[in-house]
Order: structure tokens, then C-alpha cells, then sequence
């Protein structure tokens, strides 16, 4: 097998190249974006791109959704490099979305409107609860964006060859305008046309250098594995344990993870805001179905490209290359299709970037200008128009606030943000739309409790936790200062359990009830259908 | 049936009163064959991921014995995770095309052309601007 050796230390590839197939890629999903957004005129336009796609469409933009650039990059890189541990960390990722598929999808689609808030607080008390809903919301999406952003200067420094912090920060800024530019003229049109076109080169070009690593293996994995095996000089690759066995604290700390991804997808909003897209709860899970065929035929995937990349390129070339372990799936391209095929596959994640910032964007400013603006400040009333000028408005707003955090956390250590992310979605969102959709004596005081309680103990334990003090890897990157007094670094086992609990306390403990017309309204028209919002047509 | 007046009044819907379709044996069949699915087999299935964590975190000898060549009882589990994903996905399908898909759209046609026992003029008006 060739082995480059002298792989280039700053950047392999044509800079240039790569940036002008990202340029292509712009270039055409504009063209894309201008001619699908030219009936955004209604809020459901916006925000639901009229509820006019297909359950095949939608499940394609909900894997290019999901698929961030920490699953691309990341997984294939933790695989090369931890081994097996890198795998077990993706069946988290597409176990999670039978969740979706089983419990939230169909209900979702037949009792909201655009946001998550229009299903919690459908029988519960309408302000409240709505901004419980929101802000935690804002929360996720927040964490969630501030990661890719980070992980956008990481990307640049390794497919640009742009070295140093201002140059960064340039890119930084050009992915963050983009975006906002996607957002402002395409609405949920647009981003779900970026999201699409993104998943299907996300796959092919996956699928491809997949064939191609068994291919150069005599299409026997066995071999592969050997390979890989003989490259590390370390047979324990194969066998989990390398990352989460070091210690006890590492196990819980690996269930924890698993806990928080398994219940936090289905819990997250950009995530339930694509099930509006589409006109029935019947493509809704349609659309399911076809994000678990993508999502899952991909991860397999990466569990060639992991051990691939481990066997052709080699753990210490990618560790030492610039963006240690995400390099591993670019290093793979250079070294099976040369400097072309590592500039369409860096082309692809920023392109991955893009297109998940552009879906958190959107869900963000669509439950503050529907749940906060129009449902709460002006109880449901808002002038014709008002709000979707005012979700334009935080579009903007939000893409300023995510241009300057991520020039601002690159080069930090912001990789816990992702998992974060679904730790808060799990423990805040998760019990309260179970509990709102099948427990009939559910009130605003447990929706309450639970919601504040989840999101409040998650980001506390966080803070307390090893990732943010106490060690040069942590947040803080010193060991001056200490105070991770709370021993894992994912809180999800603690926060999940709690905000469940808080979710039954604060209703049985609650004296008021609920108008029970109103529970009977939300559980028939959850499964039947009747009443659902309907496509809009042009 | 008998409630043009209200529905004119109302524009879109006709009045439901959804606590009598709620109570309605129809919609009690969808609703306990709709959990009686979702709730043992989405119980099982987490139960099956937290066996394979538990057996990664916890049985390291078990995990690294090699069944097929360098393939070992591991990477086999893994795949047996997104194998069992993509059944039970089908599974349910299947399931909601054949037991609940038609009970759902028989009750909506009778809610909205007002044929159901539910749709006079009940109490729950639907809300209009939620």
C-alpha cells in the first residue's frame, strides 16, 4: 500500500481548488435558493416552506441536518484513532431516532404549528409554558451553532491552508454571511434545498471512497481491519475500551453520552421543526424513515472510512496533522483521489457546516419571533406580517452573534458543546413532550419544573464537570483552576433522570387542573389527524 | 349532520366535540393499538442499546473475541444495532399502514364531514389563532 510519507504538514491539496468547488457549490444552491423562495410571503412559507415537501425530500434534509460535521469529520476521525469507541458513539446517534419515529414525529406533525412551544403548550397555559419552551430552545440551538462555528475555524486551518487567527476569522465570518443570506432570502425553503443537495454529496461522496477503501482491501473488511491493525501496531483497535474503558468514571461517563444522544434527538428543535414541512404526519413518517435508511447506511459507512483512514493514512500522520482527528477523513480523500477528491469531500463539509447552521438559524429565530414575539408580546395577535419580519430580524441578529462566537471560541475547546447540546435537549425537552403527548393529568407547574429543572441542572453540572476546569484539556486549560467537582463530563444520566422526576413531582403536586376539553382536543387530533395544518398552495 | 348553521358561523371546521370522540370506542381502539406498539417495542429496543453499551463499558473479552477473521463479536454487535433499527423502522410501518392508518382516516372523514356521533355542537369550539 502507498504511504505518503512526506504527507504536506500545513495543508494538502490545492487551496485554491478546494475553494472553488466549495465557490460551485454556493454558486449553485443560490441559484436553488433564489428560485424556491420566490413565494415566501406567509409565515408558513417561512417557516414550513408551505408544508410542501415530500416525506423523501424532507427525510434527506433532516440527515443533512443531522449529519453535522462533528459526525463526518469527527466519527471517522475518532475511529482512526480510538478505534471501536468511535463506532460505538454513532449507534447512540441512529438508535436515537426510533425515538422520533415511534413517539414524536406523527403527534408533532398533527398538533403544531411551526415550533416545539405549539405542542407543549397546546393544554397547558399558553405564556408560560411557551417561554419555558422557547428559551430552552434558543438554548440548544445556541450551543449547537456556537460548535460548528468553532469547528468552521478548525476545518479552514486544515482544507485552506489559512493559518492564522485573522484569516480564520475571515473565513468564519464569509460561512456565517452566507448563511445569514440563505436564511434571509430562502426561508425553510431554502435551508431545506441546502440541507438536501448537502446529504446527497454528503453520501455519494461517503459511499464512494467507502467502495473505493474495500476495493484497495480485495473487498474484504477482515482485511481492512488487519491492515489497520498492522499500521497502528495495536491489535486493541478493534475492540472498544481504547476511549470509555480507561477508567469507571470513563464507563458511566460513555453511558451518560449514550443516554443524552439516544433521548435527545428526538427532542431536538431543529429537528422536530422539519416535521412541519411536510403536509401530513403520514410523510412526517415518511420522512423519518428515510433519515434512518441515510443516516444509518452513513455511519456504516464511517466505520470503513475510520478504520480505512487508520490503515492508509495512519493514527500518527492524522494526529499530527493541523485539526488532529477531523483531518482523518481528508487525509483519506488525498491519499485515495489526490488533491480532487480532497477538495470536493472539503468542499462537502463546509457545505455541512452551512447547511446545519442554516437549520439551527431558522428554528431559533422562528420560536422567537412565534413563540415569544407574536405569542407572547402580542398574545397572539401580531400585525399581518409583523412576524415574519420579525424572524428576518433575528436571523441577522443570530448569524452576528454566531459569526462573533465562533471567531471567539476558535481554537477553544468547545467539542463538549455538541454533546451538551443533546444533554439539554433530553433532559428539558424530552419529558415534557412525552408527558404533554401521553399522560392526561400533565400540568403547566410539571411542564414547568421539568423544563427549568432540566435545562438549569444540565448546564450546572456542566460547568462542575471536568470539561471546564481543572485540567489543560478542559475549557479553561489549566490546572490553576478547579473546581470540577462533578466527576463526568456528560451530565445527562444525573439531568434525564431528574427532569423526568421534576416533570411528575411538580404535576401531582400541582392543585389546578388542566381544562380536560382541551386534552381530549390535543389526543384526538395527535392521532387522527383532524384539524392538522394543511399545506399551503401555489 | 345539522350543524350548517354553526359551521357557517365557524368558516372552516365544524364544532368537534373531541371529548365524545375521545371516548368513542373507535378512537379508544386506535389509541391502545397506537401504545400498545410504541410503548413495548420503543422499550425493548432501548433496552437492547443499553445492553450493547453496558456490554462495551463492562465485558471487554466478551466484545473482542473474533468471529469471522479479524471481525469480531464488537463490530457484529454494532451492526446488529443498525440492523435491528432498519427492522423495527419497516416493522412499524407496516404496522401503521395496516392497523392504524385506516381507523385514523375513517375517524377524521366522519369528524370532518360531520357524520361522527362527536360532531355536534359540543363544547370544545377548536382554538383559532394558537
Amino acid at each position: 500500500m502507498l504511504h505518503f510519507a512526506a504527507a504536506p504538514a500545513a495543508s494538502p491539496g490545492e487551496p485554491w481548488l478546494n475553494i472553488a468547488i466549495f465557490g460551485a457549490f454556493v454558486a449553485i444552491t443560490m441559484i436553488i435558493v433564489f428560485r424556491a423562495s420566490r413565494n415566501n410571503k406567509t409565515a408558513a412559507d417561512y417557516y414550513a416552506a408551505g408544508r410542501s415537501f415530500t416525506g423523501g425530500q424532507n427525510g434527506s434534509a433532516i440527515a443533512g441536518d443531522y449529519l453535522s460535521a462533528a459526525s463526518f469529520l469527527g466519527i471517522v476521525g475518532a475511529i482512526a484513532i480510538t478505534g471501536y469507541d468511535g463506532f460505538l458513539y454513532s449507534i447512540g446517534f441512529l438508535v436515537a431516532w426510533l425515538v422520533a419515529l415511534l413517539l414524536v414525529a406523527e403527534l408533532l406533525r398533527n398538533t403544531g404549528k411551526f415550533t416545539m412551544a405549539d405542542v407543549l403548550s397546546f393544554r397547558l397555559k399558553q405564556k408560560p409554558v411557551r417561554i419555558a419552551a422557547a428559551t430552552t430552545t434558543l438554548v440548544v440551538c445556541f450551543f449547537y451553532l456556537l460548535a460548528q462555528m468553532a469547528g468552521a475555524g478548525g476545518l479552514v486551518s486544515l482544507l485552506l491552508g489559512v493559518g492564522d487567527q485573522l484569516g480564520q476569522a475571515l473565513v468564519i465570518t464569509v460561512v456565517g454571511a452566507l448563511m445569514i443570506l440563505y436564511v434571509l432570502i430562502g426561508g425553510m425553503k431554502g435551508t431545506t434545498w441546502v440541507q438536501i443537495i448537502k446529504a446527497v454529496l454528503l453520501i455519494a461522496g461517503a459511499g464512494v471512497m467507502t467502495v473505493w477503501v474495500l476495493a484497495l482491501n480485495g473487498f474484504n473488511f477482515s482485511t481492512l481491519l488487519d491492515n489497520a491493525v498492522a499500521v497502528a501496531g495495536n491489535p486493541e483497535i478493534l475492540n472498544p475500551g481504547i476511549k470509555y474503558g480507561v477508567s469507571d468514571v470513563a464507563k458511566v461517563d460513555f453511558l451518560s453520552l449514550g443516554l443524552a444522544l439516544v433521548l435527545g434527538t428526538a427532542a431536538l428543535p431543529h429537528v422536530l421543526m422539519r416535521f412541519y414541512t411536510v403536509p401530513t404526519a403520514k410523510e412526517a413518517r415518511k420522512s423519518v424513515v428515510w433519515a434512518i435508511w441515510l443516516i444509518g447506511i452513513f455511519y456504516v459507512f464511517t466505520l470503513v472510512l475510520g478504520y480505512g483512514a487508520a490503515a492508509l493514512v495512519g493514527a500518527d500522520v492524522i494526529a499530527a496533522a493541523p485539526g488532529g482527528p477531523n483531518s482523518a477523513a481528508p487525509l483519506l480523500a488525498f491519499e485515495l483521489g489526490g488533491p480532487v477528491l480532497l477538495g470536493l469531500i472539503s468542499a462537502i463539509a463546509f457545505a455541512t457546516i452551512l447547511a446545519v447552521v442554516a437549520g439551527l438559524t431558522i428554528t431559533a429565530a422562528a420560536s422567537f419571533a412565534h413563540d415569544i414575539y407574536a405569542s407572547v408580546v402580542k398574545k397572539g395577535k401580531p400585525e399581518p406580517g409583523a412576524e415574519v419580519k420579525v424572524a428576518r430580524r433575528t436571523v441577522v441578529i443570530i448569524g452576528v452573534v454566531a459569526i462573533i462566537g465562533g471567531i471567539g471560541a476558535n481554537g477553544q475547546n468547545v467539542a463538549f458543546l455538541v454533546a451538551l447540546a443533546f444533554a439539554v435537549a433530553a433532559s428539558a425537552n424530552l419529558p415534557t413532550i412525552v408527558y404533554s403527548l401521553f399522560w392526561k393529568r400533565f400540568t403547566t407547574q410539571g411542564a414547568l419544573w421539568s423544563m427549568y429543572g432540566g435545562l438549569a441542572s444540565a448546564i450546572i453540572l456542566i460547568i462542575f464537570s471536568p470539561v471546564v476546569s481543572g485540567s489543560v484539556t478542559s475549557m479553561l486549560k489549566t490546572e490553576e483552576i478547579n473546581f470540577a467537582i462533578f466527576p463526568l463530563s456528560n451530565p445527562g444520566i444525573v439531568s434525564i433522570p431528574l427532569a423526568f422526576f421534576l416533570g411528575w413531582l411538580g404535576t401531582v403536586l400541582d392543585k389546578t387542573k388542566e381544562d380536560p376539553l382541551k386534552q381530549s382536543e390535543m389526543e384526538v387530533r395527535s392521532l387522527t389527524g383532524v384539524g392538522a395544518e394543511k399545506a399551503t398552495s401555489h | 349532520m345539522g350543524n350548517d348553521a354553526l359551521s357557517a358561523e365557524t368558516e372552516t371546521a365544524p364544532v368537534v366535540d373531541y371529548r365524545a370522540v375521545q371516548q368513542s370506542e373507535e378512537f379508544q381502539r386506535l389509541r391502545s393499538k397506537h401504545r400498545r406498539f410504541v410503548f413495548p417495542v420503543l422499550g425493548a429496543c432501548l433496552l437492547w442499546y443499553l445492553a450493547y453499551v453496558l456490554l462495551a463499558g463492562y465485558a471487554h473479552d466478551f466484545m473482542s473475541t473474533p468471529v469471522f477473521g479479524s471481525i469480531n463479536i464488537a463490530i457484529l454487535l454494532g451492526l446488529a444495532q443498525v440492523v435491528t433499527t432498519f427492522a423495527v423502522t419497516m416493522w412499524y410501518v407496516s404496522y401503521a399502514n395496516r392497523e392504524l392508518d385506516p381507523i385514523a382516516a375513517n375517524l377524521r372523514d366522519e369528524i370532518e364531514s360531520g357524520t361522527s356521533v362527536a360532531a355536534f355542537s359540543g363544547a370544545a369550539r377548536s382554538e383559532g389563532d394558537r
